[in-house]
């Protein structure tokens, strides 16, 4: 070997097209490994998006839809209740939001793109019990406000945009998931506008 | 003629000497005390859980829908299921408390100090994927605490900038922590993490018996060749792998002398593992906690999310910092910093027996440190308990910070040519 003559610039060169063309195999086959992890068809179909027709819904209504097992709240607030909201601000725990338990385009007084419509997921925020809507009789649960949400297994309570009352077991607001209008009557649950 | 098969054998593989090498004519320092029994130990809980791991898939079933179910029939109607689930259940936390040991151990004679650096990394590589293995392990049973620990890790990921989501996304497999999720992580709680472990440990003993055994006094027991008058010299043999490049003093073989002795230190753990498997398999909440002898449910979150009582001093520091990405980095950082702790030390002493006092004083509020941040891991985040934690977490940085500076100009004891003791 060593009496053998050597072009160690050709050696060079094929050592390193040889290390080039070897690398880029590995990541070829590094691909379907990685890929694999991916949600796979069935999961993705699971957690599709859930499309919503909010025209039918009448001032004050509550619906539900399904989102990734999970139910969502769909309210159609009066303006009646949009103007009462800032009036129990002193009582909440976090009337402004700061905690991102909603997207950053629903963080606002309403917690919600159309002032109009609360999209909030139905499960406390405690223990993942599933609040109940109390249209015009909450004042039993808080005095002075009409429209909220009652936790019934451990007490806790929301006003009309979701937000947690001040003294009760759940620590945050209840969850807004990502939603968006396609249109003027369709509600998407699970997508930004934009993405879709 | 067994003999003749041996030596047949012996031509085509040295079995024989790669026994002498590490074992049999091995150099081990003979003022090793109980500090030195952890590693041994470590590989016994090792084949414990390799051993009952395997006897567990025999009746696992990973699924979602079948978990649960297949944990309380191995508990209930698989002959000895509840023994062989209790004895890896338990294995898992007494893997934490010898390897802790053995880690400090390491800290206290300074075995992590040049020539031992690759030794240390191999063995916080070991230590890592350690935790992996206990992780990934811990969402198997699928309870609900195995369910919201595993949320909580995975969210940690979700700190990331930019790729965040997507990274928790891909991990999960799902929008959720689902029966996708906890396939994988049996995938590589059973396959790849065991394989992973077993080659560290091994390269772990290679890299030990190449730059040899430390001792609690620090010094070196190869002495340059011809240094070393004969009548001096060790009085065994050891294997020439050792003996051609030095004359060992001060030392023994490590098998029969250093394999009995280890021995004993067995039958003590083993009495110990013995009675939590039997008479506390639960360690009192804190080996397998409440909330997880209920079925995992993503729509009930347990009113107290602690993790296992062997991640409590990072899961502490996670949640004392208040904001996520930085939590994520002070939770990374402190496995980092041990990491990196033979550059962190600048000092050439060893042993802490002939360090300054400050040394010793340091790793005293280390452990102490560590200690506290473990017991705040598994307490409900209070104010109280986050200012405490803020301390113990300044003490668990300090340990490095404090290290690195003492340690250039260190005010040192003179260090003995030879061990001291018999």
């Amino acid at each position: 070997m060593s009496n053998a003559p050597v072009n160690n610039g050709r050696r060079r060169f094929l050592t390193a097209a040889t290390s080039v063309v070897g690398g880029v195999g590995v990541v070829g086959v590094a691909v379907p490994f990685i890929g694999s992890w991916n949600p796979s068809a069935r999961a993705k179909a699971a957690g599709a998006p859930v499309e919503v027709n909010v025209s039918k819904i009448e001032p004050g209504q509550l619906i539900r839809a399904e989102w990734r097992g999970k139910p969502v709240y769909v309210v159609r607030r009066t303006d009646e209740t949009l103007s009462s909201l800032s009036a129990h601000d002193g009582q909440l725990k976090d009337p402004n939001s700061e905690v991102p338990q909603q997207p950053v385009y629903a963080t606002n007084e309403f917690r919600s793109i159309k002032p109009e419509f609360l999209v909030a997921l139905g499960v406390c925020t405690h223990l993942g019990c599933a609040p109940t809507h109390h249209k015009g009789d909450f004042e039993q649960h808080v005095a002075g406000v009409k429209n909220g949400f009652f936790c019934p297994c451990h007490g806790s309570k929301f006003d009309m945009a979701g937000r947690v009352f001040q003294s009760v077991p759940a620590p945050t607001n209840l969850m807004v998931p990502e939603h968006s209008f396609p249109t003027e009557d369709t509600l998407l649950i699970g997508v930004s506008g934009g993405e879709a | 003629m067994l003999n003749n098969l041996m030596a047949w054998i012996e031509q085509r593989l040295p079995l024989m000497d790669a026994m002498n090498k590490h074992a049999a004519q091995y150099p081990a320092p003979k003022n090793f005390n109980f500090w030195y029994v952890f590693g041994i130990l470590a590989s016994v809980v090792l084949v414990n859980q390799l051993l009952t791991g395997v006897w567990l898939t025999m009746n696992y079933e990973p699924s979602g829908e079948g978990a649960f179910a297949s944990v309380e029939y191995i508990m209930r109607d698989v002959d000895y299921g509840w023994l062989l689930r209790y004895m890896h259940s338990t294995g898992a936390s007494a893997f934490f408390i010898v390897v802790y040991m053995h880690m400090f151990r390491g800290m206290m004679y300074g075995s992590y100090q040049k020539p031992r650096e690759l030794l240390w990394l191999f063995g916080m590589l070991i230590f890592l994927v350690l935790m992996a293995e206990a992780f990934m392990g811990y969402l198997l049973p699928w309870g609900n605490m195995s369910y919201w620990g595993a949320q909580v890790i995975i969210s940690i990921f979700g700190a990331i900038p930019v790729i965040g989501d997507d990274l928790t996304l891909w991990i999960r497999g799902d929008y959720v922590i689902s029966g996708a999720t906890l396939n994988r992580f049996f995938a590589l709680h059973v396959i790849a993490l065991p394989l992973v472990l077993v080659v560290l440990v091994f390269l772990h003993i290679l890299a030990l018996h190449e730059v040899g055994s430390n001792n609690p006094d620090g010094t070196s027991i190869k002495k340059p060749k011809g240094s070393v008058p004969p009548e001096e010299q060790s009085k065994f043999t050891f294997h020439e792998q050792y003996t051609k490049k030095y004359d060992i003093v001060d030392a023994i073989p490590f098998h029969p002398y250093y394999t009995v002795k280890d021995l004993v230190a067995v039958v003590i753990f083993l009495i110990g593992f013995c009675w939590v498997m039997f008479f506390a398999p639960e360690g009192g909440g804190y080996f397998m906690e409440a909330p997880n002898f209920e079925p995992a449910n993503g729509l009930k979150t347990p009113e107290h999310i602690a993790p296992v009582w062997y991640f409590g001093p990072f899961y502490t520091i996670l949640r004392i910092i208040p904001d996520k990405l930085l939590g994520a980095v002070g939770m990374f950082g402190a496995i980092v910093a041990l990491f990196l702790l033979p550059w962190f030390d600048r000092g050439t002493v060893k042993s802490l027996r002939f360090r300054c006092t400050a040394h010793t004083v340091n790793l005293v509020q280390f452990a102490i440190c560590f200690i506290v941040l473990g017991a705040l891991g598994t307490l409900p985040a209070t104010p109280l308990n986050n200012m405490i934690g803020i301390v113990a977490s300044f003490g668990y940085f300090g340990f490095f910070v404090a290290l690195w500076i003492y340690s250039k100009n260190e005010k040192t004891k003179p260090v003995p040519e030879r061990v001291t003791g018999k």
